[in-house]
């Protein structure tokens, strides 16, 4: 019995040196994550707060969404609405061509890796230069996003360090971080000043003002937007919430759940272009999520600020890796979105989850991760996408669990089990006795034991 | 006070041991036990493997056994609460039985049934010494005895930290009660998932054991047998010089 998602894992685990380090890594993360929120005694009020914030923006949200861009155009904005990635592609291609840009500077933004923005406007002539460090090292490299937050964690210095050697032309074995990142920022400042647009996402947008609000530890969403004459932001639709006020509740979790920082080191305020600069371009992405929004057991995953921390805590993820899932976002909100996104071609990412509810007891904005990833499970049938054998397996439990005679038979017999020949029992076909010594059935049931009045 | 006892189908046939200390402790502490024979299983595998519909004649038949008319035991209805040694089936009949059994009858069950644990805890508020267990022992706090039936505080959270499992263990003479890193990290049994995600699985277990070894302990004790059935067939595999004991045992030892 295995899934797309298992046997990742188990490719992943081979190399364990790697494996432990990756664990290593993220908890190391959480630990950070911990330090900071018990640092705040409000900490658990934040929570409470940021949930119901959430809860009353999404189920207001066409209220918000209004005023947001009402506000953004008297701003002097242009405001565009896409309905789906195709939409948001083509609208964002568009504004490119009107300013006739060569070469977009990027800074970090997964709305853009969920609509594949990426290919679609190089397909159609134009550069694009990813300016996060992290991603800037995987768009080289031409791989994804391993995690949402730090993209790139997956590699070491040295893996960067050779990667720099081919495509920017470092010294040949100088994988020194501090020499590495030099050489990032030397490139990185060229792209900047050659650019003739810069684009950023958005971590929130704020209805009241019509602010967009992006948080960096590297500065790269400033120098995308005040180098270019033209900058584009991309925002999905669940970013916006009500007013500053709100934002100062994100504000104060969002980076010490994501990173164990206190705050970021950039939160950059965006209300409309510089004097000199061409208008300002906000586009608002659905994508799915006006209709997300009227699933009763699903809409919860459009609170998610994107902290990461839930893959950080995941005990599944730690082990197993981004790459070991098939949708973009891994850990448990990846699971559930991909899930959302297309149920037949991401279900195999639906086992990766043990149920320890981990993640719902860390997420900053309270998200119900495990019961959502619970109810999927309840849905794989009726997506044709469960395991026969398992089942079948859960059909047996019920014949034998559904009748106490057939029950008490079946474990009367079950010490006759110790005798089975190991080579039987750990021959492959036994999934259990793979990792384990299979237990010794003791000769009486509690069940027995208490009607022959030996419980005492 | 009339206690209904429910030993879980795997706690049945694998560790008649931890229902027989169950009870042993339950009438040490002055209840009114009976065993409502025929249990059978509560529904849980199949329900987290994704079969729930497969779970509701079981859970019609759990409220029948110890609820309904027909449980053929005198006076059934008084039962004042279920306690059962599983604090994963006792979370998932407690959260989850009310929308299996919707339309179908009042659930009582879930208002009902209590882990061991917290029922010591929570209902007796035992506080008087109980056995003797002159051992060190690695405490294994269980999912969802953590973070669904609130025995002990979970570690994302930043609230007054406690621990039932350890006040209970700290009642028993001779013990010194150690905690392993990760605390409340999942020793990654799952149900389905040991036998869907092998390889993960089988590492959360290698890790969680070595955390427990870690600690010097040689005794690893939780309030849940399917957590310490997974780490002692990982442990055994490996010819780990480790035992696995649930909660009970330790607490009724020389009683």
């Amino acid at each position: 019995m295995s899934t797309a998602h298992s046997n990742a894992a188990k490719e992943f685990l081979k190399n364990q040196t790697y494996a432990k380090w990756h664990d290593a890594t993220f908890w190391a993360v959480r630990t950070k994550r911990d330090n900071m929120a018990y640092g705040l005694d409000e900490w658990e009020q934040l929570r409470e707060k940021a949930s119901a914030i959430k809860r009353h923006t999404i189920t207001h949200l066409d209220e918000y969404l209004d005023q947001f861009a009402t506000k953004a155009e008297e701003n002097g904005c242009v405001v565009h609405w896409a309905k789906d990635a195709h939409e948001f592609n083509e609208i964002v291609y568009g504004i490119l061509k009107n300013h006739n840009v060569k070469k977009l500077v990027k800074s970090k933004s997964m709305l853009t890796e969920e609509c594949e923005m990426n290919p679609y406007l190089e397909q159609h002539g134009i550069e694009v230069v990813e300016t996060d460090l992290g991603e800037r090292i995987i768009q080289l490299k031409g791989q994804a996003p391993s995690h949402i937050v730090m993209p790139a964690i997956h590699l070491n210095h040295n893996d960067v360090g050779e990667l720099f050697e081919e495509k920017l032309g470092s010294e040949k074995g100088n994988h020194d971080p501090t020499y590495l990142t030099y050489v990032a920022r030397l490139s990185l400042r060229n792209e900047f000043l050659t650019a003739d647009a810069g684009m950023t996402g958005a971590n929130f947008g704020i209805a009241e003002t019509g602010d967009i609000v992006v948080c960096t530890n590297e500065g790269n969403a400033d120098m995308s937007t005040s180098c270019p004459k033209l900058h584009i932001a991309a925002i999905g639709l669940e970013k916006i919430i009500p007013n500053y006020d709100c934002l100062a509740v994100f504000q104060r979790m969002l980076c010490r759940a994501g990173t164990g920082q206190p705050t970021t080191t950039f939160t950059s305020h965006f209300r409309k272009a510089r004097p000199t600069a061409n208008p300002m371009h906000i586009v608002l992405v659905d994508n799915g999520r006006s209709e997300w929004i009227g699933t009763p057991d699903h809409w919860e995953v459009l609170k998610c600020i994107r902290c990461g921390s839930c893959m950080n805590t995941c005990p599944v993820y730690r082990r197993s890796g981004g790459y070991s899932y098939s949708y973009f976002i891994p850990g448990p909100i990846g699971i559930n979105l991909g899930m959302l996104r297309n149920p037949q071609k991401h279900s195999g990412n639906v086992s990766a989850c043990t149920l320890c509810n981990s993640c719902q007891s860390v997420c900053p904005v309270k998200v119900n991760l495990g019961d959502q990833i619970y109810r999927w499970r309840q849905q794989l049938d009726k997506f044709g996408t469960a395991n026969p054998q398992k089942k079948m397996m859960c059909k047996g439990m019920s014949i034998v669990y559904g009748n106490e005679n057939v029950y008490n038979l079946v474990t009367a017999l079950a010490h006759w089990a110790n005798l089975i020949p190991s080579p039987l029992i750990n021959n492959g076909l036994n999934p259990w006795a793979d990792g384990h010594k299979m237990m010794k059935f003791p000769k009486e049931t509690f069940h027995s034991l208490w009607k022959k009045g030996k419980v005492k | 006070m009339k206690i209904g006892l429910f030993i879980p189908c795997y706690v049945d046939v694998v560790y008649p041991e931890v229902g027989i200390a169950t009870y042993k402790l339950l009438k040490h502490l002055g209840m009114d036990v009976d065993y409502p024979q025929n249990q059978t299983c509560c529904g849980q595998p199949m329900a987290n493997a994704g079969f729930e519909e497969q779970a509701i004649p079981l859970a019609e038949k759990f409220e029948e056994k110890f609820f309904g008319e027909r449980s053929g035991i005198a006076n059934h209805k008084d039962f004042d609460y279920v306690v059962s040694p599983s604090v994963s089936c006792t979370a998932f009949i407690r959260l989850n039985y009310p929308h299996l059994l919707k339309g179908k009858t009042e659930c009582e069950a879930a208002k009902k049934t209590m882990d061991v644990v917290e029922f010591l805890h929570d209902v007796l508020k035992v506080k008087h010494p109980l056995g003797t267990f002159p051992h060190k022992v690695s405490l294994h706090n269980s999912c969802h005895g953590v973070r669904e039936l609130g025995l002990s505080s979970p570690s994302e959270e930043n609230i007054h930290k406690f621990n039932k499992i350890k006040n209970l263990l700290n009642l028993v003479e001779g013990i010194q009660i150690l905690e392993p890193e990760r605390s409340d990290e999942c020793c990654g049994f799952g149900g389905m998932f040991s036998v869907e995600e092998t390889a993960i699985s089988e590492q959360m277990g290698i890790d969680k054991v070595q955390r427990h070894m870690k600690t010097g302990a040689r005794i690893v004790t939780g309030p849940d047998c399917s957590c310490l059935m997974h780490m002692a067939g990982i442990a055994k595999k490996r010819g780990l010089n480790v035992e696995f004991k649930h909660v009970v045992e330790i607490l009724a030892a020389g009683l």
